[in-house]
């Protein structure tokens, strides 16, 4: 059918200050709906305290075919993380 | 189960690729939508899912059924959670389904011209309100046995759904063996009533693993992909060896008087269902299958109003925004 709802991605803030995190999908009319859907669906047992409701076709995604040069440049630079420098333990807690 | 006789589609790609597939899925690789994989792997998915979608919806029909009957006010709240779980399982489905290129209306037309099926067990009528004790023991019970595994699935979405239907069907078994406990320790009539629904219901929750091993032409496919975990009989053993001792504890008899435990293979010898009923049930011949797609046919039309006057409202709001801007 033409006239299908639109799909929205739900992101849902949980209890604990943590960020919004996807939790799925869903079909609204609108963001009204969505949100009210969202509510029904993703929070039965007050999985949440926020949610947001972005409509799927606004989203805008990296290929999974770029994986590789996507993020390479990362890959390279082993320095960026704190274990790659030894601190002699009579220094103490750093 | 949920999904059965899963028909896995021969695949007819680029050696090369696949070989590349297959290796990320033994290597425990999730896949994604937008990852390439073959069109066997993605048809056969989304037979699997939605099946399984259409199983959680058409689930809510036979516990739906007791909701204005419950005995109790506290009964019947917990049994609407229990129903409305069940839509919310339908729709994580769903949305799985979705990411590999189906629409919603595409799925739900596919069930309700019957060109799409759903499990077998619901089929059968809910008789008393034992029956849903029994229901949520034995066919949630059941369905615990496949979806536990089916966590580890291949698929990410799908993946990602069963966590959190497995998080929510403990309670669904629970609640019913907690009836099944309150109807098997009281009265005679109660008893008897309980008795008669494990009778009904036990049979048909054998059935939902699907036909043996032996016979079952597509389960290496799947195993292969890892969207089929275990294979049918080992979960229905597993099933049949976890369920006995709650029957005992309930004090009512599995209707099957060649059980036994079996100490060799550390596992009861049990009788199978009959295959020819379930074959004519999933032909469309069982107790209700003519009700259970009416019902949903009828719910798809009488609701199209609320569908498209939604649609409309939101398409005149968006317009009215615009015209302000």
């Amino acid at each position: 059918m033409s006239n299908e709802w639109p799909l929205w991605e739900i992101f849902i803030r949980g209890q604990h200050g943590m960020s919004h995190r996807h939790v799925g999908s869903l079909h609204a009319a609108d963001e009204a709906g969505a949100i009210k859907n969202a509510r029904d669906v993703y929070t039965r047992r007050n999985e949440g305290v926020s949610i947001w409701v972005v409509e799927a076709r606004n989203i805008t995604a990296s290929s999974p075919s770029e994986k590789g040069p996507m993020y390479e440049p990362s890959e390279s630079k082993v320095y960026r993380h704190p274990t790659f420098f030894d601190i002699p333990d009579d220094v103490g807690a750093m | 189960m949920y999904a059965q006789m899963i028909k896995s589609e021969a695949t007819k790609d680029d050696p090369e690729k696949l070989a590349t597939f297959q290796a990320r899925i033994d290597a425990g690789d999730k896949i994604e939508p937008k990852d390439w994989m073959p069109e066997g792997y993605r048809k056969t998915l989304i037979r699997q899912i939605g099946q399984h979608a259409h199983s959680e919806i058409v689930g809510q029909l036979p516990e739906g059924n007791w909701i204005t009957r419950a005995p109790t006010l506290e009964r019947k709240a917990i049994l609407l959670a229990k129903v409305q779980d069940e839509a919310g399982h339908g729709l994580y489905l769903y949305c799985a389904a979705e990411t590999l290129g189906v629409t919603r209306d595409e799925l739900t037309e596919m069930l309700l011209d019957g060109r799409m099926k759903y499990s077998s067990i619901f089929n059968y009528p809910t008789l008393t309100w034992a029956d849903m004790g029994a229901v949520g023991w034995l066919v949630d019970g059941a369905a615990i046995m496949n979806q536990v595994p089916l966590q580890r699935t291949s698929f990410g979405p799908y993946a990602r759904a069963m966590v959190r239907i497995c998080k929510e069907e403990s309670f669904h078994q629970r609640q019913g063996y907690d009836i099944m406990m309150k109807m098997a320790n009281g009265t005679e009539a109660q008893k008897r009533m309980a008795q008669d629904a494990l009778n009904r219901m036990w049979f048909p929750s054998l059935m939902m693993f699907g036909p043996s091993d032996a016979e079952s032409v597509h389960s290496e496919q799947s195993m292969s992909w890892k969207i089929k975990m275990n294979g049918n009989d080992e979960l229905r053993q597993k099933f049949v060896d976890q369920t006995v001792p709650q029957a005992e504890y309930l004090g009512l008899t599995v209707p099957d008087p060649d059980l036994k435990w079996n100490e060799t293979k550390g596992g009861y010898d049990f009788t199978g269902p009959d295959w020819d009923e379930f074959f004519e049930v999933l032909k469309g011949n069982g107790p209700c299958n003519t009700e259970r797609l009416a019902a949903r046919n009828k719910a798809w039309d009488d609701g199209a109003w609320v569908r498209e006057g939604l649609m409309a409202h939101a398409a005149k709001k968006r317009s009215a925004k615009m015209a302000a801007e």
